[in-house]
């Protein structure tokens, strides 16, 4: 196990009112694997993945405990934290122009990460910039290292965000939403990279997003989310193909219009996820459930097995045939 | 033949670019017919001009050349007055409804506005008929009091339609209205999208970059690159056998979650970005990108030229000879199932 997370809990405040925005959850991500978490606004699944890192937002509280290679991260000091971040840990995020210096050439960014982490010297650290940026296939390597980020593509802006993040040889990537902001064909060479990098590199990889189509196709393990809590967790083939829990099904409908029957009503579930402070009693997902029964509004489905998937759902779904939004129940 | 609702005729924007560059051209001449009743689906990546088209669709720009016809009359140069008059028949809702409502804005005042510009008063008034109208977008008994923040993205997307149905329109123009909302609520839109069109006969012109969208709600979809449309043809014919390698790329790009699912298919991988549009590329715009480009293809501007009886206009010299059973496969490829063995790298 690479990184461990038992019992996470994070919220705003102290106040024992404040309501859990991530709340109490367990994974594991096996080294080599790409793990991908798939939520929607409000699962809390990107304070997940910035715990990790101890880049939770100012005012929020993490208890519990995430372990990476053994070593405790979690309300760890900056003295232990610092040379994980992109030292072992590599970040991606969704909007490289946000997150790059505007003011720095891409090339000199990335030699700054590997002169902070004491690896190389300036000129030493200049040219494994133009490698790194090789490596991320960027044409003309040696010419982008010169540009600001404003002057090349976003697609060419998510290569270099990925290059500074392999910079230090991490032994795992954090990418939240690495694909949401791009057109679907640079959306395409990123998902391909990943890929490779994963392969090539035997990287782990946790990805976050809420776009089904990135985690049908690199997902080796899914983590579905939703208010906070696990609703699934298992093997991406199985979740993909027979879902188990209604929420994961919705997702999948919604990804899957264009094989529904030209124009045909779609199977939706109603409805919007809950807002943090606002969370019903019971099964959270049950005031969106079609098939939510009395003990569903009542009591918290616990977490349990299904063949080789964690749920959180009292009546799972037994054939969720994901293949067939025609044929909902 | 019948007058098209709206009809755009060699429609071109330009827009001048600061400091004296070359303009860029948005839209470089743009032919599309859109009866009554149907939808007819744009899709292209970012900066290919399907967002100017539709602004100047709705006449919210004034085009640099062509022609806008609604209804049968021109309303090309048509000034505040004329156009107030048409837009009661042409209706917008955009990507981000937080964004195109006002934030200060009251629901009940929102969804009054359109009655209060215009000058009328429905039948049985204003209260009843927005009542009635939120009752349609499956929002019955809302607090109208409340402002835009407190509602979600969902909520607010269907009272953004509510707005645009509420002077009964002709033709809604839809940006992009399910990309900003999470995956779970945008089936909602789309089934709300077409009910409304059942319901009420009326014409739309999706422009999304989501092919799942517009490949369930179009009737026809047209295909736009670098300011051109590249491909045009009924919904079911261009996601089975696309013939502009554009369209190829594009299709490929998003397999069906089927085909994402088994990992079957391979993707044709563009090499580079779109190109700058201001300096945009010789005789077709696509040949620099375009795994099959010939020294024609460098010369010669390819016009959108119908072929065959099916409704199918395909921009490209070598299309479809060269390039239907390449086509073919990718859209067995994206629907799962079959390996895919056509594969162009060219990153």
């Amino acid at each position: 196990m690479i990184l461990s997370v038992r019992d996470l809990r994070i919220r705003f405040g102290h106040a024992a009112a404040a309501p859990f925005a991530v709340d109490g959850l367990d994974f594991d991500v096996s080294a080599g694997e790409i793990f991908v978490i798939i939520g929607e606004s409000g699962s809390g699944k990107s304070l997940t993945g910035l715990s990790v890192l101890g880049l939770l937002p100012q005012g929020a509280v993490a208890s519990g405990s995430i372990r990476f290679d053994g070593q405790e991260l979690l309300n760890q000091p900056e003295a232990v934290l610092r040379p994980l971040r992109g030292g072992r840990i590599g970040v991606v995020y969704q909007d490289p122009l946000s997150a790059m210096n505007p003011v720095w050439p891409v090339g000199e960014q990335i030699a700054e990460v590997l002169r902070a982490h004491g690896l190389a010297g300036r000129r030493e650290a200049a040219r494994r910039s133009v490698e790194l940026l090789e490596r991320v296939h960027i044409p003309d390597a040696p010419r982008i290292a010169l540009a600001y980020p404003h002057e090349i593509s976003g697609g060419m802006r998510q290569r270099a965000m990925i290059a500074m993040a392999l910079a230090c040889g991490p032994r795992m990537l954090i990418a939240d939403e690495p694909t949401t902001a791009l057109d679907v064909t640079i959306k395409a060479q990123i998902l391909e990279l990943l890929s490779e990098l994963r392969r090539e590199l035997a990287l782990t990889v946790v990805l976050i997003t809420h776009d089904m189509g990135v985690v049908a196709e690199l997902a080796d393990r899914i983590l579905v989310m939703y208010a906070g809590k696990v609703a699934e967790l298992g093997p991406a083939a199985q979740i993909m193909n027979r879902p188990s829990h209604p929420y994961t099904q919705a997702l999948l409908f919604s990804a899957t219009m264009s094989e529904a029957p030209a124009k045909a009503d779609l199977p939706a579930i109603r409805g919007t996820a809950p807002p943090i402070e606002a969370r019903p009693a019971g099964c959270r997902f049950h005031p969106r459930c079609p098939q939510a029964a009395a003990d569903c509004r009542e009591a918290a489905p616990n977490l349990r097995r299904l063949g080789d998937v964690l749920l959180a759902c009292h009546y799972p779904l037994l054939n969720g045939d994901a293949a067939r939004p025609g044929c909902a129940p | 033949m019948t007058v098209p609702l709206l009809a755009l005729d060699g429609v071109r924007k330009s827009f001048a670019q600061r400091r004296g560059g070359a303009a860029v051209q948005a839209v470089a001449g743009v032919s599309l017919n859109l009866a009554a009743g149907e939808t007819l689906g744009l899709v292209g990546e970012t900066g290919c001009g399907k967002s100017t088209l539709a602004r100047l669709a709705l006449r919210l720009l004034e085009p640099s050349g062509g022609r806008i016809l609604f209804d049968g009359q021109d309303i090309t140069t048509a000034g505040p007055a004329a156009l107030l008059a048409i837009r009661r028949r042409m209706q917008a809702v955009f990507q981000d409804p937080l964004a195109s409502l006002n934030p200060r804005m009251r629901i009940a005042d929102i969804l009054a506005e359109p009655f209060r510009v215009h000058r009328t008063t429905p039948r049985g008034g204003a209260a009843a008929r927005i009542a009635e109208l939120l009752a349609f977008v499956g929002l019955e008994g809302i607090d109208t009091r409340r402002l835009p923040a407190q509602f979600s993205g969902g909520q607010l997307q269907r009272i953004a339609i509510a707005r645009a149905l509420a002077l009964e329109p002709a033709l809604i123009v839809a940006d992009e209205p399910t990309s900003a909302l999470d995956p779970s609520v945008q089936a909602q839109i789309v089934n709300l999208l077409l009910h409304v069109q059942r319901a009420r006969g009326i014409a739309y012109l999706l422009i999304s970059h989501d092919l799942e969208v517009v490949g369930h709600v179009a009737d026809r979809i047209a295909v736009m690159y670098l300011g051109v449309i590249v491909e045009l043809a009924p919904t079911g014919h261009l996601l089975r056998e696309a013939w502009h390698p554009y369209a190829q790329a594009l299709l490929s790009a998003a397999p069906t979650l089927a085909a994402r699912r088994d990992r079957s298919w391979q993707r044709i991988l563009l090499g580079g970005d779109l190109p700058n549009p201001a300096d945009a590329p010789s005789g077709c715009r696509f040949h620099p990108r375009c795994p099959i480009a010939r020294e024609a293809c460098r010369r010669e501007v390819p016009e959108l030229r119908p072929v065959g009886s099916q409704g199918r206009y395909v921009a490209c010299h070598l299309a479809p000879a060269e390039t239907a059973v390449l086509g073919a496969a990718i859209g067995r490829g994206r629907r799962g199932g079959a390996r895919m063995q056509a594969r162009e790298g060219t990153t």
